[in-house]
């Protein structure tokens, strides 16, 4: 549903954030982009929203090449960004503004999420917190009900009852025909939410696997001691020895922790590629 | 829905809705939650809790009628005692074998125990 063939992409040509990337995304999941500060994780998506234009290689989304922006690509994607910005309107006139240009755009849905997510109907958008205007986009994306929706730091903003509320609607919003990309540095936010995982590191795409998989090579727990265990590929002191995370020879089940898959990624991006590879 | 740190999450699920099966929430015949419901409810991947249904009906403590939707299987209170019986014995009793080998504690000590415990708390199985 989305294809991206040794795509580069740099703010000048001697700084590349990103060379020859492939990548290669599925409806009927929710995927998590995972990436340090300025790796490159903002502009890949707007690369795949058509915002940004790659310097080399072919982006494909649904068929559309995203940079020529055709109407029958934008009506099916939806991109929010970390930073909004939002007219002087209220949510019905934003509403008729801007809902024709989605096809499926669903106000009976729209309005479910507005009531869900305790938003006031009757403000003017800009007379909004930071965290309701993000809540009457994140309702709006999802009542679009476009086949794309990409979504960079969603959960920034938002209160611990909305937070909870996200994860339900986003959960709910999925279905086999839809793809959900979301980047975040709040990894707890996520947890649970998102079944497949894309680590953005030194320009490359270090890890892009179901959690199914991580879990099947990986394995997350504590460990008495980590000394002499070749297997470990990150750790960290914990009450009860050490929290580790290390190769799964044994088949053991365990729940992936994204924050220290995170840190084994940095660590130890050469095992982590050979066993990823 | 609080989740352990340590077990997979889909595991979990499935022991979420053993309980309810058990504790006759949701009785044999009848119509347990969808796929997409019980995702929302507990704010995870419909994905993840595909894999428990699939996983479930792997030990036929669930089953799927077409267009009706999952339902908890007539035989379901044994199955969901073999399982968690088999899981037991394979992961939580290693891990009590090693404690009483570590704390060096007899076996014979831990059968007399074993059977006062028995007749303190559950007297009336005597």
């Amino acid at each position: 549903m989305i294809r991206l063939n040794q795509v580069s992409f740099g703010y000048s040509k001697r700084n590349m954030l990103f060379e020859n990337l492939d990548l290669q995304l599925e409806p009927g999941h929710i995927y998590g982009l995972l990436g340090k500060n300025g790796a490159g994780k903002s502009s890949l998506l707007r690369n795949m929203a058509g915002l940004l234009f790659p310097l080399a290689g072919k982006i494909d989304v649904l068929g559309y090449e995203p940079q020529k922006r055709l109407p029958a690509f934008l009506q099916d994607i939806f991109f929010i960004p970390e930073e909004i910005y939002l007219p002087s309107v209220t949510v019905d006139r934003y509403l008729s503004l801007m809902a024709p240009f989605y096809p499926k755009f669903d106000e009976t849905q729209f309005r479910n999420y507005i009531a869900e997510l305790d938003i006031p109907v009757a403000n003017k958008l800009t007379g909004m917190s930071y965290g309701q205007k993000k809540k009457v986009l994140i309702a709006f994306a999802l009542s679009t009900n476009t086949r794309v929706l990409i979504m960079d730091e969603p959960t920034n903003g938002l209160d611990i009852p909305s937070k909870s509320q996200f994860r339900r609607l986003v959960s709910a919003a999925l279905d086999k025909d839809r793809l959900v990309l979301i980047s975040t540095h709040q990894v707890r936010d996520l947890d649970n939410l998102i079944d497949a995982i894309i680590i953005l590191e030194d320009s490359k795409i270090m890890i892009k696997h179901s959690l199914d998989i991580v879990a099947e090579r990986l394995c997350f727990r504590e460990l008495p001691s980590i000394e002499f265990d070749e297997r470990v590929l990150y750790s960290e002191p914990s009450l009860r020895g050490y929290r580790a995370v290390f190769e799964n020879s044994t088949q053991e089940e365990s729940r992936v922790d994204l924050e220290h898959l995170f840190n084994a990624v940095l660590e130890n991006p050469a095992r982590i590629s050979k066993i990823f590879a | 829905m609080e989740f352990k740190d340590k077990q997979a999450i889909y595991l979990q699920i499935a022991d979420y809705i053993c309980e309810q099966i058990l504790l006759g929430k949701w009785p044999p015949g009848e119509r347990i939650p969808s796929v997409r419901d019980l995702a929302a409810m507990i704010e995870v991947n419909p994905n993840t809790v595909m894999r428990t249904y699939d996983f479930l009906q792997g030990k036929e403590i669930i089953f799927n009628k077409r267009g009706i939707g999952y339902s908890a299987d007539e035989k379901a209170t044994e199955k969901i005692l073999d399982y968690k019986k088999e899981r037991f014995l394979a992961t939580e009793l290693p891990e009590f074998f090693k404690n009483i080998y570590l704390l060096g504690i007899d076996i014979n000590e831990l059968r007399t125990r074993y059977e006062k415990f028995v007749e303190e708390m559950y007297p009336l199985t005597k």
